[in-house]
């Protein structure tokens, strides 16, 4: 009794230690964006928003952070899509080397980003379409369909089998069933998933670095000034980089569980 | 005259090697309440999803109204089923679900909430309208199953073993509801289940298979005093089945000759003397005394073991040769026999209550 008493307090205490060695940097990087003084030298100088303000007024964060976006949204919906479609042609059909295919498909985020990141500029500057926004978007959307599709499939998974049937039963073509019945069954999921890949490719450096050329995404323009020099603009755009995917990851993560659990709920009653 | 309702007509249907339906020939008319009964993998689920659409016949017909309905959509047909796992739309409430038909056919949202309403409040289940489904009980759900089916005012509705996730007690309840809906109706129920119980309670007509084939066809009654074959007497009820070789075949009657004794049979075929036949002798038709009765068939056996299930006891005996006989009594009757010390038990019955098997 004691020792399970004793093993759980550890265990609360290695959550706290591992939350605290995940968040510090983070939480230091916010105050430092605040501090006055240029180096991040404690005792901190005066409060101060004068990093903000100098990245608000260059041309360049502002260029990327617009980049950043439309990358973003448009790889969450490219990549969501890809993800259900896979995921709902796994579901619904048995057809032979289907293990392949699901394996290709979940492939890409087992590959090291750098190489991947390689890879996609060697594959993008033959066929002449290197440096564009639309080549960040493809190369995000490859490495982000698998993490949609495994959200949405474990969704349809939750889905009694003969739900569609129900639906052609009552009069439902296949359309309307998958409108009527299969996406609103998904849609939680679905969501989530549009979060997750929004928040990846918001994030993601590596392969923007590599492909992106002149039409920079935030976090390679944050390498760019950090190369250079010591400059707390940095912290600035950090903390509303990490604002941004969090909320994002929160927010596909609170849907997700609040759906899941529902599901749950509802597979014990009956 | 015109064509039953529904007809199959040589339906056969194969998965690859594996023969579900073997030749079915079977006509159901208008209005009637026919149970599907038998044991799993008896092919009633694939004869209910071919008539549903879900599956196509491999080869025979299938007839609705007059209608080959062998390659009719799913959707394009208006077979309405009740499912197993229910099937409700978790992300609608009770009375989306109810609309679900009626919206895929286009009717407007007026109609459509009119006439859910009235199906859900007809099935008692107005106050849950607007309950989502998650929150209903399996009884509640089954209406809203029920509802949504019946909206669309069908011809015909499959039941795919409905009550199979209910409680006793609501299985009962259900039952008389379904019965009551059918005859207010006049439609055709065709309902699926391995509960014979459920088939005999609401069934006009049951439909017995065994292995992809149809073991009879009757009422209730019919299947439980004279089951055709060995199958339907083992599968129907507590059946005491006896073979043997007929000794004599006259006057209507025939004498079995069997391990465990000689037994008369009534029968308005009889069989040739010299061959084999087979009789059962329902458990509940045997009476069980202490002392050697006078009467025509007659065996002495001792008690092995009871099972008690309520007010009716079934008692498993076995006679000098080693066969098992059971009886079902009443419980109270059982207390006036003292079995205890009763060194002989004597099993009898009348000629007129054995029933002579006239298939194999």
């Amino acid at each position: 009794m004691t020792l399970e008493r004793g093993l759980t307090w550890f265990l609360r205490a290695w959550v706290g230690v591992v939350f605290v060695f995940v968040f510090t940097p983070i939480i230091f990087s916010l105050i430092f964006s605040f501090n006055s003084q240029r180096f991040p030298t404690i005792p901190l100088g005066e409060f101060s928003t004068q990093w903000y303000e100098t990245i608000l007024a260059d041309r360049d964060v502002w260029q990327a952070a617009w980049t950043s976006i439309i990358v973003a949204v448009s790889t969450s919906i490219l990549a969501t899509f890809l993800g259900f479609c896979t995921a709902y042609s796994d579901y619904r059909y048995n057809f032979r080397f289907k293990g392949a295919y699901l394996a290709l498909i979940l492939l890409p985020p087992t590959i090291p980003l750098i190489i991947m990141a390689l890879a996609m500029l060697a594959w993008f500057s033959r066929i002449g379409a290197s440096g564009q926004v639309w080549s960040i978007i493809a190369a995000h959307t490859v490495l982000t369909a698998p993490f949609a599709m495994a959200i949405i499939r474990l969704r349809l998974s939750q889905m009694d089998d003969n739900l569609e049937a129900a639906a052609w039963n009552l009069g439902a073509s296949e359309w309307a069933t998958m409108r009527h019945v299969v996406l609103p069954f998904c849609k939680p999921a679905i969501v989530s998933a549009a979060c997750l890949c929004a928040a990846v490719s918001f994030d993601e450096f590596a392969i923007a670095w590599f492909v992106s050329g002149l039409n920079k995404t935030v976090p390679v323009v944050i390498l760019e000034i950090v190369t250079g020099n010591i400059d707390p603009q940095v912290n600035a755009i950090g903390t509303f980089v990490f604002l941004t995917s969090m909320t994002l990851v929160v927010a596909a993560q609170l849907l997700f569980i609040a759906r899941a659990a529902r599901g749950m709920k509802q597979g014990a009653e009956t | 005259m015109s064509e039953p309702l529904l007809v199959f007509d040589n339906v056969v249907k194969r998965f690859g090697d594996f023969v579900a339906v073997k030749r079915m020939n079977l006509e159901i008319g208008k209005g009637e309440f026919v149970a599907i009964m038998g044991p799993s993998g008896c092919g009633k689920t694939t004869t209910l999803r071919m008539l549903a659409g879900l599956e196509s016949p491999s080869e025979g017909e299938i007839r609705l109204a007059g209608r080959v309905m062998n390659e009719v959509k799913p959707h394009e047909r208006d077979t309405p089923m009740v499912w197993q796992s229910l099937a409700l739309f978790p992300f609608l409430n009770a009375r989306e679900n109810v609309e679900f038909g009626l919206r895929m056919r286009g009717f407007d949202a007026a109609t459509r909430r009119g006439k859910a309403l009235a199906w859900l409040d007809r099935l008692g289940m107005s106050e849950f309208a607007e309950r989502d489904i998650a929150t209903l009980s399996g009884g509640q759900k089954q209406r809203v199953a029920l509802a949504r089916s019946l909206v669309t005012e069908p011809q015909i509705l499959l039941l795919d073993e409905p009550l199979s996730a209910l409680d006793a007690h609501l299985v009962i309840r259900m039952q008389s509801v379904l019965t009551n809906l059918q005859r207010e109706l006049g439609i055709t129920f065709v309902y699926v289940t391995h509960s014979q119980s459920e088939a005999f309670a609401m069934a006009d007509r049951v439909v017995i298979m065994s292995k992809g084939e149809v073991a009879q066809v009757g009422q209730p009654k019919d299947i439980y005093r004279a089951p055709a074959n060995r199958f339907v007497a083992e599968f129907v009820g507590r059946n005491n089945i006896i073979t043997g070789e007929v000794k004599s075949a006259s006057g209507g009657k025939a004498v079995i000759k069997s391990p465990s004794g000689s037994f008369a049979v009534t029968a308005d075929v009889l069989p040739e003397p010299g061959s084999d036949a087979t009789f059962v002798i329902s458990a509940d038709l045997v009476r069980l005394t202490a002392s050697k009765p006078k009467a025509e068939n007659v065996v002495e056996a001792r008690l092995i073991s009871e099972e008690f299930i309520g007010s009716v006891v079934t008692l498993f005996l076995e006679a000098a040769d080693g066969t098992e006989f059971k009886v079902q009594v009443q419980e109270r009757e059982l207390a006036t026999l003292d079995l205890k010390s009763a060194n002989a038990l004597w099993l009898s019955w009348p000629a007129t209550s054995a029933h002579l098997l006239t298939e194999r």
